[in-house]
């Protein structure tokens, strides 16, 4: 979905309360918060903040209409992504310092005949994707990160 | 001799269906399978094309394969008969491997297809699976034609080759893959011809938009090398049927039941939902689908609202912790013994309906039979969110499963729409 109500994107800013100054690309899955706002600018995305009692959700609406969701603990640190949209998100962004580990494990897994959806789960990361053309979904996250009351159901 | 064997079938089957193959709105309906004609093709499970298995060593269980033609567009005999192009409702629109990637679009035919440009600079695709393989290759346009139906000018994919194109972008797949599929073994068929419920492949959303990286789909591609790029919806790659002069508002894949594991099983690729005598919706059910392409499945306490029916997948694929993995062939579900499941699917229309499937033993069935091509009642995990039901060829087993296309009109609701 797009998001074109930049007064709604105005406003968001300053509640906000983010300094939008220029940071190196950080990890996301992993990362602390601060990376988020690094990943708005990269990902060139309206950003909307949704609090849960566990966690606060950064939701990144990118203008090609992707959405990625960035699931961060009380202490600041990003412990799991989600996406939904047209096109995948970029995983180096998405995953971050994890994107090594996922990449070995996509390309070291055993392949099954025909297209199927993946589910990554290895030492502490799982990366889980699915859908078809033009909606396409799938999320991360860290096993051992997982605030004390979130469940992995959760993370969507 | 085929149509012989086809009339036995058909009176066969008028006596046999009645149960196992559905339950709830569908029971007790006979099932007709159209006969080869203007609007229908043959359809065929067989393990897949020779060359593919000697070439894998492997048999492609539940693949649906469709023969078609393609030419240059305005041409009769620049032209490849095409057979193995797998039949997908999971995805949208038809994509041919080069004869150099071991597929049947050979260089003499691949040469006059006048390649899709935008701004001047030749178009590629990279078409991204979930599971992180890939295709890619430039855009070209053709004549389709499948059965008595023929779509003028359509872009297709070619997959694989053309020199501007050897080289595939760093944004393709993962950097290093392994998961490039653009070769027979990794395709698995000829060709995929993708016959699902929307026009063209991306959308108004690659209209616009183009992902400044990984995550493109359409490249634009001077001689300094691919870049991703916006493409007018007239140029992307599109749903051959719904550019056919008639009987182009959806598909009917009708498959028989199977009882077990057989070597093949034939069907038929039926063009057009009510447009003809013999497309009509019948009693089907029809379920909208959302602006995603999905409809929602309430399954064992779960609501998947990211659920679709996709004849390119060869196996039922959902989560359910009750159900255990296999040892050997660890993608599939291996049961005890084989488990009679039901879900119900809710449509964007409102529409429910209850559907029955059976789960069977995979390690059993590959260890019993080997070179079976068909294997009803495979299924295996979804990718563990618990929020996507993929109905793969099993479920059409049985069923007359109707495509309707996006912006068309069909009787029965609102397209996009399934409905069996």
């Amino acid at each position: 979905m797009k998001s074109r109500n930049w007064q709604f994107f105005i406003a968001l800013l300053f509640t906000a309360a983010v300094v939008l100054a220029p940071r190196p690309a950080m990890a996301a899955l992993g990362g602390d918060v601060s990376s988020v706002q690094a990943d708005q600018q990269h990902m060139k995305a309206a950003l909307q903040i949704t609090t849960a009692p566990a966690y606060t959700v950064h939701e990144l609406h990118q203008d090609t209409g992707t959405v990625v969701k960035e699931f961060i603990s009380p202490a600041g640190k990003v412990f799991a992504v989600s996406w939904s949209g047209p096109f995948m998100p970029d995983l180096h962004q998405v995953l971050g310092g994890y994107f090594e580990q996922f990449s070995q494990a996509v390309q070291t897994r055993a392949r099954r005949p025909g297209h199927a959806p993946l589910n990554i789960n290895q030492n502490g990361l799982v990366v889980q994707t699915g859908g078809h053309m033009r909606a396409y979904f799938g999320r991360a996250y860290l096993t051992d990160a997982l605030p004390a009351t979130v469940r992995a159901e959760d993370i969507h | 001799m085929r149509r012989f064997l086809m009339a036995v079938l058909l009176g066969t089957l008028a006596v046999a269906i009645g149960c196992g193959g559905g339950s709830g709105s569908t029971s007790s309906t006979t099932q007709t399978i159209a006969t080869p004609t203007q609007n229908v093709q043959p359809l065929i499970v067989d393990g897949g094309s020779t060359a593919f298995q000697q070439a894998s060593g492997s048999i492609y269980v539940n693949g649906p394969f469709v023969t078609l033609t393609v030419c240059a567009p305005g041409s009769t005999t620049n032209c490849n008969t095409i057979d193995h192009v797998l039949l997908d409702t999971g995805s949208y629109g038809l994509r041919l491997l080069s004869f150099t990637s071991g597929g049947e679009l050979t260089t003499a035919v691949q040469s006059a297809l006048p390649a899709t440009s935008v701004s001047g600079n030749p178009s590629g695709e990279c078409v991204q699976f979930v599971d992180m393989t890939f295709l890619w290759g430039p855009v070209a346009t053709a004549d389709v034609k499948v059965a008595g139906e023929v779509a003028s000018s359509v872009p297709v994919h070619v997959v694989g080759e053309g020199s501007a194109f050897s080289t595939v972008p760093a944004s393709c797949g993962l950097a290093g893959s392994t998961d490039d599929d653009d070769s027979l073994v990794g395709l698995g068929a000829n060709g995929i011809l993708g016959v699902g419920p929307f026009p063209q492949d991306c959308g108004p959303a690659c209209v616009t938009t183009e992902p400044t990286g990984v995550g493109a789909i359409y490249y634009s591609c001077p001689s300094t090398g691919c870049v991703p790029s916006t493409i007018p919806l007239a140029q992307q790659v599109q749903n051959p049927v719904s550019l056919f002069a008639a009987d182009n508002n959806g598909v009917i894949v009708e498959f028989p039941a199977a009882s077990g594991p057989e070597p093949t099983l034939s069907g038929s690729l039926v063009f057009g939902i009510g447009t003809q005598s013999n497309n009509g919706l019948g009693s089907a059910t029809v379920l909208g689908i959302n602006s995603s392409g999905n409809f929602t499945t309430n399954f064992n306490g779960s609501t998947m609202p990211d659920s679709f029916l996709d004849s390119g997948s060869n196996s039922l694929d959902f989560d359910d912790n009750s159900i255990p993995g296999c040892q050997v062939n660890t993608f599939f579900d291996c049961p005890a013994t084989p488990t009679n499941l039901s879900a119900m699917n809710l449509g964007a229309n409102g529409a429910t309906s209850t559907v029955s499937f059976s789960v069977i033993n995979a390690d059993n069935a590959f260890n019993s039979f080997p070179t079976a091509g068909v294997v009803p009642g495979l299924a295996g995990p979804s990718d563990g969110s618990f929020t996507s039901f993929d109905f793969g060829l099993p479920f059409f087993y049985g069923k007359n499963v109707f495509t309707s296309i996006a912006g068309k009109t069909a009787p029965g609701g609102t397209p996009p729409y399934w409905a069996y």
